[in-house]
């Protein structure tokens, strides 16, 4: 909302594109809007992309970057604005019809088929056939030759399941191509990449360009935006603050459109006075499926404390909250609870020493919905409510409602399958299930995921509640302002690592999207 | 599973389909040999070994899998139980232990391989079902164990029927009610106390609605999951020795296919494959369904070709019902 925020959106990419490609945009979104019921997502953006250009769309998580790719893809097709493709107006309605008019989008999630092997998918549903019959020959023929052009050097037949993820990645853009895409959006396509292989994509991004298509790309990284970017648009809160020639743009500058001026606490938390540590974590490493997802984290947690935890995507905040708690990964480092040493083989023995994790993913991980809210509630305390095994489904049910009063939780009654209510109830009940053990660590994971402003607020209440009663919390959200409105110092993750501790005034939204994307800095402390 | 839902949904459903096959029995009674006490009495005693399987059936069902090994268990039962009491002349007190025991290791079998080694329990429980005909047949020499006990001389001799024998083949109640429905009513009602109040069934439930979140709750995943199975193999090595007393001999070849009727019986009961739901309630009333149609139709002296196929489509009825019930 700045000054320089109101940015040259007229002048063109950088000099070296061809001149004929620059006359008419690939791509241009004109005052795009759209609502999800009463909320407003995006507000009048205006996007355009050259062909042999990659133009980073950038902006915080809920800044309206998916949405705008959902509507170029055919995914919302109720949106207000024109979309104009080489200056014909287009209105894709479904993801068919976008792809049929030349728009791809690789999303971090890739469409292939597991069990087929690179021919096959290259040809999904477009197999050259004759009479019927799939021509085997020549689709193989026309797949290595592709597969050729792009430099992947596979064995055409192999499932692409047994690939890595950086190959089956190229793959599909190698479909993208071969279906002659016009704009090809990479949405985060490196999250999911090791080192190596980021510079090998970042390496083919050259080629692709010089095929005169349009690349969107989406990165939260500095060190990728700064090198593959020719222009940048930053969203914010659905609305478009900023749109310049990439060499314009310092780190600093683009950070600050990002994070805005006005970075409105949504809630001011008043801390309890500190008390003695409860958890305190040496030299933390997690391998997840051989990978390094964590590593060298050091951190410690008094009760009442919020420790913070921020990172980008695929920064391993998850995964180091699911190895603490021995839920996942091959977990290296030493633990402390309350000063003790321990050792956690299973999430059993984590709670039995007063740790719980409340997973980012209610429905996947956190709850078993075919069940009710009782049996929801009182699972991790099964053990204590049944002395000898048997229930006494009477006193579940006693604890249950207890829990539902305490927490607010809005339903009929404790034996209401857990599935009938709504989100934001059933995040509570995800939540307060394990206060029935009465947590002395507790994990939170993305605790206001796709819950309504009037439930978040609550659930703020509770955790500042549940910080007066001496428990220690490590917070992972995705939501900046959360973060930094209710933790009392923040740990930065970037790419598995320690990259800034922050407290007070250094934590700032700046300071921590800086940290997070990479951004070199002295490590506060 | 909770008291306000019995009589709704698929419980519902079930009882209504129960309710049609009785009504199907009152129309064409057979000269009024439906409305005799000992049909009822015979249905109920065909269908208990079916039950019982069931049972076992249903405890893994709940959990998310499968157990194809049912049957097989069944035989290798009734040929050990046989070889045991009548050849060999051992106690009841041992052999029926001892039975169930052999039941309990295949079921152990069955679940580590399914959890430990994680091969899906569908194929895991299939290769058990093939491999322990095989031990059945080997440990019966491929024929029937019964009382005719091969003699040094290379001929037979004829030995009497063990009194355990006699006592499962029985009636109790004034003759009213045979032994073997009153040993599935004893099964039924213990499974339904593990299932509905025992902190284990409560996982069971648990892991086959959501194994993942179960696990980062605490519960011992593997542990309860190879309970299930162990409990499915002894059920099905009860029901072993409930056919050999019937058929007073171990026949190695017995139970084939009756790890279907099992499966059958709890879908007709209403309970959802995929886990997390359902009950022994359901159970029974599926059970009670299919025993009935069987004897209805065979008192009306209906092929056994017809019975097939009529079986075949309440089963597929069934499924359809449930499928729009999932859906609304």
């Amino acid at each position: 909302m700045s000054a320089q925020g109101v940015a040259k959106s007229s002048s063109g990419p950088r000099g070296e594109v061809e001149a004929s490609t620059t006359l008419v945009p690939r791509l241009r979104m004109r005052a795009i809007s759209k609502r999800f019921g009463s909320v407003r997502v995006l507000s009048e953006v205006d996007f355009e992309a050259f062909g042999g250009e990659v133009h980073v769309l950038a902006g915080e998580n809920g800044a309206g970057k998916t949405t705008l790719i959902k509507i170029l893809a055919g995914a919302h097709a109720d949106y207000e604005g024109r979309i104009e493709l080489d200056g014909v107006e287009v209105r894709p309605r479904t993801p068919r019809e976008a792809a049929a008019l030349g728009i791809a989008v690789i999303h971090q999630e890739l469409s292939l088929v597991p069990s087929l092997g690179a021919a096959d998918n290259l040809f999904l549903g477009r197999w050259p056939t004759r009479l019927g019959l799939v021509q085997e020959g020549a689709m193989r023929a026309s797949a290595v030759a592709a597969l050729e052009r792009f430099g992947i050097d596979i064995d055409p037949e192999r499932p692409v399941g047994e690939l890595g993820t950086a190959t089956r990645q190229l793959i599909e853009i190698a479909k993208a191509l071969l279906r002659e895409a016009r704009v090809l959006v990479l949405d985060e396509p490196t999250s999911a990449l090791q080192a190596p292989e980021v510079e090998d994509l970042l390496g083919r991004l050259g080629d692709i360009r010089a095929r005169g298509c349009a690349i969107v790309y989406i990165s939260h990284r500095m060190e990728e935006i700064e090198r593959v970017a020719d222009r940048l648009t930053v969203l914010r809160d659905g609305h478009r603050v900023a749109s310049a020639p990439a060499a314009d743009v310092t780190p600093a500058q683009l950070v600050g459109w990002m994070a805005g001026r006005e970075a409105a606490e949504p809630f001011t938390r008043h801390a309890p006075p500190g008390g003695s540590e409860r958890l305190r974590v040496e030299n933390l490493s997690v391998r997840v499926r051989g990978a390094v997802a964590v590593e060298g984290v050091s951190l410690s947690v008094r009760s009442g404390e919020i420790l913070g935890l921020a990172g980008l995507h695929g920064a391993g905040t998850s995964e180091l909250l699911t190895g603490l708690f021995g839920g996942g990964g091959a977990v290296q480092g030493e633990l402390w609870v309350d000063g003790e040493r321990v050792r956690f083989r299973g999430p059993a023995e984590a709670i039995s020493r007063g740790l719980a994790l409340v997973t980012p993913d209610r429905q996947a991980t956190g709850l078993v919905l075919p069940l009710s809210v009782a049996a929801n509630l009182t699972l991790p305390d099964l053990r204590r409510l049944s002395p000898w095994g048997l229930r006494h489904p009477g006193r579940e049910l006693s604890v249950a409602s207890e829990l539902m009063d305490t927490l607010g939780v809005r339903a009929n009654s404790p034996s209401d399958p857990v599935a009938q209510l709504s989100g934001g109830n059933q995040q509570k009940v995800a939540i307060g299930k394990w206060l029935t053990v009465e947590p002395r660590v507790l994990l939170l994971d993305e605790p206001t995921r796709g819950i309504d402003v009037g439930a978040k607020r609550e659930l703020y209440d509770l955790i500042e509640r549940w910080t007066y009663e001496g428990i220690a919390i490590v917070l992972v959200t995705s939501d900046l302002r959360e973060l930094l409105a209710l933790s009392d110092r923040i740990l930065v993750l970037h790419r598995g690592r320690p990259a800034a501790e922050l407290s007070g005034l250094q934590a700032t939204p700046e300071a921590v999207l800086e940290a997070a994307m990479g951004e070199r800095r002295a490590v506060a402390r | 599973m909770t008291a306000g839902s019995w009589l709704r949904g698929s419980t519902a459903r079930a009882v209504l389909a129960l309710a049609l096959v009785l009504a199907l029995g009152a129309v064409f009674h057979a000269d009024g040999a439906f409305l005799k006490i000992s049909t009822h009495r015979d249905a109920l005693r065909q269908a208990s070994v079916y039950g019982i399987l069931a049972c076992g059936m249903t405890l893994v069902i709940i959990t998310g899998g499968i157990d194809l090994a049912v049957g097989s268990v069944l035989a290798l039962s009734a040929v050990c139980f046989s070889l045991w009491t009548i050849h060999w002349g051992w106690s009841a007190w041992l052999a029926v232990p001892a039975c169930i025991l052999v039941g309990a290791a295949v079921g152990a079998a069955s679940g580590g391989l399914a959890s430990v080694f994680r091969i899906q329990p569908f194929i895991a429980t299939l290769s058990l079902m093939v491999f322990v005909r095989g031990i059945a047949k080997t440990i019966s020499g491929g024929t029937k164990v019964s009382t005719a006990v091969p003699a040094a001389d290379g001929g037979y001799r004829y030995v009497e029927v063990p009194e355990i024998f006699r006592a499962i083949d029985s009636r109790v109640l004034g003759g009213q009610v045979s032994t073997v429905t009153l040993l599935f009513a004893v099964c039924a009602v213990v499974s339904w106390v593990l299932l509905a109040r025992h902190r284990w069934g409560r996982q069971l439930y648990a892991i086959g609605g959501n194994e993942e979140a179960a696990r980062l709750s605490g519960v011992p995943v593997r542990a309860a999951k190879i309970g299930a199975y162990v409990a499915c193999g002894a059920l099905a090595a009860v029901a072993g020795i409930c056919q050999a007393a019937q058929e007073q001999q171990g026949d190695p070849e017995a139970g084939a296919g009756y790890e279907l009727t099992a499966i059958a019986i709890v879908v007709i009961g209403g309970i959802h494959l995929g886990g997390g739901r359902g009950g022994i309630g359901r159970t029974l009333l599926g059970t009670l369904t299919i025993g009935y149609l069987g004897k209805i139709l065979s008192i009306n002296a209906v092929p056994e070709a017809a019975r097939l196929m009529l079986t075949g489509t309440i089963i597929v009825a069934a499924v359809l019902t449930q499928r729009r019930e999932a859906r609304s």
